[in-house]
């Protein structure tokens, strides 16, 4: 028998597609491995007969003999912060537990119409805020990584610490995520898995749970960069529901991936090589020019001068905005209630989110309102978002001497659950790398980039310029084809 | 320590957010250690830099005047609005009495 | 004549100003598909983005963006043609965002202005200009209501996003007849423009009233907020009492402080609202759901040209080209339907007797304004307005001008249109209501009358003048009534030398 569980998206499609197997076979050996796999809880909730139904759509409709979709046949995780219409909805919050959404996001709902099923909702960070998948309000993920020689839980990163999760265990072939300031890269990076966020307003942000709308962006988790490539574009496209959504043709990137990169030139931020980083990322970094100098490139030192800014501009930004984002759970139209007895209105209010809400939300909340509030929004919200317009005018010199950059995507491996709980800041630290695109908005994509001493999964950084996805896959299968990364977690689950 | 117990406590009263004398005291010195070290920003002389508006190149766009157009941004659907509301009441959500 | 509270210890000025918050003319709401229609089931008119379900994202109307930019025009405001939305963050049943998506930093409309014209019976000496500081674009917020239920309240979202203009004066006005005249001439702007319907018993217009009182000469004092006052009778109430409260409180040693308050329309009084929001802080910050928006001057030029004649404009031209009185100028533009009516009145006019506007403007001002209105009233519901069409009463008119028939006559024959709804001239046909202009039959009865009458046509030669009217009477009575009036007059004086 086949070992679906190994299969990736492109090989699950083509096969599906010429009948070396069926969907619904497809479909049930990933619920049987999901299922099996509880203890490294990266699912808040599985849903079997939705793959199942998806998959057995694929096969009538191929038997009738019609055209199938990007991603027929291939069942996936969904991050649970897609709203999925009938299927709870929790952002990973006690405040949402139980909110069954009348309404499906439009890009799970592009994922349906391609012919991908769903397997279940993914575990996460609370509302996508932590790089550990420790602030879930459904217990922490487990990392099917182990250092050599420990059996010490590692986490799987964060946010989207479910999705990476469960990729890098084989319980589903690739997995939506979402990155505000790293959470697809980072946890990609540590599970040994590739996954792209996208330019922001490639994908729409209807019906995802907002944290910080400025720099929200989906983007999927796969474990090659031609399964990212595809999914990215049944992800993809305008929706003139969303504002800030990108009225542009989704590119075919899958059909024009190339690995020769004779003719680009990639950038070295000089900024990216900061105090204390461990010598085996920046061994992996080295490992990583030469790759991409083997397929043709150019490799060029630049400097990103507000670098060191970026990540306390984005703790000044993405808190504000979820501050604001946050005030609609409020036990008045949906989720937790709690009235004390005889409390009035605003009194409900403060008891329903004091329950609702995890301590890390909270504390993002908080330094949100205090940094919008009277007398402070010169200070640190305007400042942050003037530090914001130097980040990316950094990047928009850099653009004149090279196509791409480098860099490292996390500043360490995986580290142990509970080791940085109780130090916010030290586990903010963790996005220093990967927050610079987001700020500028830009397409930036995570790639294995070997294992350390401990075998453990490091990742390597492509930032591209906006829209162009294309230049940042070709770059990053450069590096894919050239590292030949295939190590897999050991399976001590079940 | 840039925010002692009572800032957080009015903080957490804007944010709605019941605290209690104990979470206040181990909030403050965690809040105080975020804003310090984003006051770092203060550094970087942007007199002359506007702050950022779109990120990449965009502009608003409109949308028609048309009732229902979508049905997912449409009226008419009181069913759903009202489906997961923990106290809905003859076609309202229901909170405590509220008096202005 | 200023107005002034006279306190126990001298006179104080009251200083005003307005916030008119009124609901864009829009089917649907701002930022969502949801229709804007009055008085449906409750929280039927509501989408999800409208109930702030979870991932739900805004997407302005352009319709509404088209409105505001319109009225900003009419009050020859700058438009900005960059101008941003602003969350204002609060907590509150009615806003289901915990924000309200609204303009602070970069309004949509700037400094303006609006005449309000001198009403020496209303107290308004001269006519004054009113600053406007700004409109922005706006949600309206759902509705609460207290009296459904003993402990809940209930919440009926189907207002909130509906498309608001925030019309902000300057602390301009100094009476309740200033403020009164202002919201009746703002009103009076937004629906010729068509951005508003001006319905206040609706809720589509309603001011937020700003009410500040000093000794002559003094700094501004501390101003009170009387929040969603709803029709332009509350906006003077709420002033006159504010005004009153505030002096005495000032004078009995306290002091004002600055809140928000309600209006008791029972009572004709305000108090302090208990639910108030904490401290004013809202926080607000660029919505980042919203790219900026900004507008071409392409929409712009489309906006402009599509502005009808304004009021002022209007007035103006009823008394420099129509040559109305400033009485009749005002009283016909200050309402849409009624200088509508008028123009078509005098259009139909104008052509059915053949001469241009101006030559008929002044009869047909006075018959719209005055007979018109004076025969339908004295009918009541025996009329039926709907006859009233420009059309019958251009006819009348012209049966009037051409001397066919008496002012009277045209009375009568309008109400029997009313009533019937016949065709003038048949009426005045068949009802025997026309005037004799035939000379034969006018000179026939004036000889007659003055033949019988020898001694008195000797003593009007000698002298009497006086007797010229006994003459006129004689003749129209022998003519019973229906001889023209002129032509009597015209043959008297010609028989009696
Ligand atoms: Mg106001
Ligand atoms: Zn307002």
């Amino acid at each position: 028998m086949t070992e679906f569980t190994q299969m990736g998206v492109a090989d699950i499609r083509d096969g599906v597609a010429a009948g070396d197997f069926t969907a619904r076979e497809v479909a049930e050996s990933f619920n049987a491995q999901v299922a099996a796999a509880a203890e490294l809880g990266a699912f808040i909730v599985t849903t079997p007969d939705k793959a199942l139904d998806a998959a057995d759509a694929v096969d009538a409709a191929r038997a009738r003999g019609e055209a199938l979709g990007k991603m027929a046949g291939v069942p996936i995780g969904m991050k649970d912060l897609f709203a999925t219409k009938g299927v709870q909805t929790t952002a990973a919050s006690h405040i949402l537990e139980g909110f069954i959404p009348p309404y499906e996001s439009t890009v799970s709902a592009n994922l349906w119409a391609a012919g991908a099923g769903m397997l279940g909702k993914l575990n996460m960070d609370q509302f996508a805020m932590g790089s550990s998948n420790e602030t879930s309000h459904f217990g922490s993920v487990k990392s099917p990584w182990r250092k050599d020689g420990s059996n010490a839980a590692l986490t799987p990163g964060g946010s989207s610490g479910g999705s990476s999760a469960a990729v890098a265990a084989r319980l589903c072939p690739a997995a939506t995520g979402t990155d505000t300031g790293g959470s697809i890269r980072q946890p990609a990076a540590i599970t040994g898995i590739t996954g792209i966020k996208p330019t922001y307003g490639r994908c729409s942000r209807w019906g995802v749970v907002a944290f910080a709308s400025s720099l929200d962006q989906a983007g999927p988790m796969a474990r090659s960069v031609k399964d990212c490539a595809i999914m990215l574009e049944a992800m993809a496209g305008f929706d003139p529901k969303d504002a800030t959504s990108l009225d542009m043709e989704v590119p075919e990137w899958e059909a024009h991936l190339s690995a020769d990169l004779s003719g680009k030139t990639i950038g070295i931020p000089r900024e990216y090589r900061m105090d204390g980083t461990p010598q085996d990322i920046l061994d992996s970094w080295e490992r990583g020019k030469e790759w991409l100098k083997d397929a043709g490139a150019k490799i060029v030192d630049i400097t990103l001068p507000h670098t060191k800014y970026a990540l306390p501009a984005y703790y000044i930004i993405a808190p504000a905005e979820a501050s604001s984002n946050l005030a609609r759970y409020d036990g008045v139209r949906y989720g937790l209630r709690d009235l004390p007895e005889g409390a009035g209105l605003q009194d409900m209010y403060a008891a329903t989110r004091a329950a609702g809400f995890g301590d890390e939300v909270k504390r993002r909340i908080l330094i949100g309102t205090y940094v919008l509030s009277a007398g402070f929004y010169d200070a640190y919200y305007n400042q942050a978002q003037k530090i914001r317009t130097l980040v990316a005018r950094d990047f928009e010199q850099a653009w004149s001497q090279c196509d791409l950059i480098l860099a490292p995507t996390t500043p360490n491996s995986a580290f142990a659950l509970d080791e940085m709980q109780g130090d916010p800041l030290a586990m903010y630290l963790n996005d220093v790398f990967a927050v610079p695109a987001s700020l500028a908005g830009l397409p930036a994509m995570s790639v294995p980039g070997g294992l350390n001493s401990d075998g453990l999964p490091l990742g390597l950084q492509l930032i591209g310029k906006p829209f162009d996805e294309q230049g940042v896959l070709d770059a990053g299968l450069a590096i894919e084809q050239r590292s030949g990364f295939d190590a897999q977690p050991d399976k001590w689950w079940a | 320590m840039s925010v002692d117990k009572q800032t957080v406590a009015k903080i957490a009263s804007l944010a709605r957010i019941h605290m209690d004398d104990a979470e206040l005291e181990r909030m403050a010195p965690e809040l105080s250690q975020i804003l310090d070290w984003v006051e770092q920003l203060g550094e970087v002389d942007t007199s002359d830099v506007e702050p950022m508006t779109a990120v990449i190149p965009n502009t608003l766009r409109l949308r028609a005047d048309e009732v229902n157009a979508d049905a997912k941004t449409a009226g008419d659907r009181r069913e759903d609005v009202l489906a997961n509301a923990p106290a809905a009441e003859h076609g309202f959500f229901g909170v405590p009495k509220v008096i202005e | 004549m200023s107005y002034r509270i006279q306190g126990a210890t001298g006179e104080w000025e009251v200083v005003i100003g307005l916030e008119v918050h009124a609901q864009v003319t829009s089917k649907a709401k701002l930022f969502s598909g949801a229709s804007t229609a009055f008085g449906s089931e409750p929280n039927s008119n509501v989408s999800l983005v409208d109930a702030a379900m979870p991932g739900m994202l805004p997407v302005p109307n352009r319709e509404c963006i088209r409105q505001a930019v319109r009225t900003g025009m009419a009050i020859e405001a700058e438009i900005n043609k960059w101008s941003r939305f602003d969350r204002k963050n609060y907590f509150y049943a009615d806003l289901p965002q915990g924000y309200q998506i609204s303009q602070l930093y970069h309004p949509l409309v700037g400094e303006g202005q609006l005449l309000i014209e001198a009403d020496e019976k209303a107290g308004i000496p001269e006519d004054k200009v009113i600053g406007i500081e700004r409109i922005h674009v706006e949600q309206d917020a759902g509705k609460l209501m207290h009296d459904q239920h003993p402990t809940m309240s209930y919440v009926d979202l189907n207002r909130c996003g509906v498309a608001l203009m925030e019309i902000v004066s300057r602390p301009d006005m100094r009476s309740p007849a200033e403020a009164g005249a202002y919201v009746r001439k703002l009103r009076s702007i937004l629906r010729y423009v068509g951005s508003c319907d001006g319905n206040m018993e609706e809720g589509s217009m309603r001011a937020d009233v700003n009410v500040s009182v000093r000794r002559i000469g003094d700094e501004l004092g501390t101003r009170t907020e009387t929040k969603n006052v709803n029709s332009v009778r509350f906006v003077m109430q709420v002033i006159e009492f504010e005004a009153n409260r505030q002096v005495d409180l000032i004078e009995n040693g306290g002091t004002v402080e600055q809140e928000t308050r309600l209006f008791d329309p029972g009572t004709g009084t305000t108090r302090t609202m208990r639910s108030k929001e904490d401290a004013h802080d809202y926080r607000y910050f660029p919505d980042p759901d919203l790219l900026p928006l900004e507008l071409e001057d392409s929409f712009l030029e489309e906006c402009r040209a599509s502005l009808p004649e304004l009021p002022d404009a209007k007035r103006q031209r009823y008394e420099n080209v129509l040559g109305l009185t400033p009485y009749n100028a005002r009283e016909l533009t200050a309402e849409v339907e009624t200088f509508a009516r008028f123009e078509t009145l005098l259009a139909a006019t104008a052509s059915a007797i053949g001469k241009d506007e101006k030559a008929v403007a002044t009869q047909v001002a006075n018959w719209a304004l005055s007979v018109a209105p004076g025969v339908m009233k004295s009918l009541g519901d025996e009329g039926d307005p709907a006859h009233a069409t420009a059309e019958a009463q251009a006819k009348i008119l012209k049966m009037q001008v051409d001397g066919e028939i008496s002012g009277g006559q045209a009375k009568e024959i309008f109400e029997l249109v009313l009533k019937t709804g016949r065709d003038p001239a048949e009426i005045a046909e068949a009802e025997g209501l026309k005037q004799v202009s035939d000379t034969g039959a006018i000179e026939a009865a004036i000889d007659d009358i003055l033949a019988a009458n020898a001694d008195k046509v000797e003593q009007y030669r000698g002298g009497k003048d006086k007797l010229f009217g006994f003459f006129v009477g004689q003749t129209m009575k022998a003519m019973q009534g229906k001889a023209n009036p002129q032509v009597v007059n015209q043959l008297l004086k010609q028989k009696l030398g």
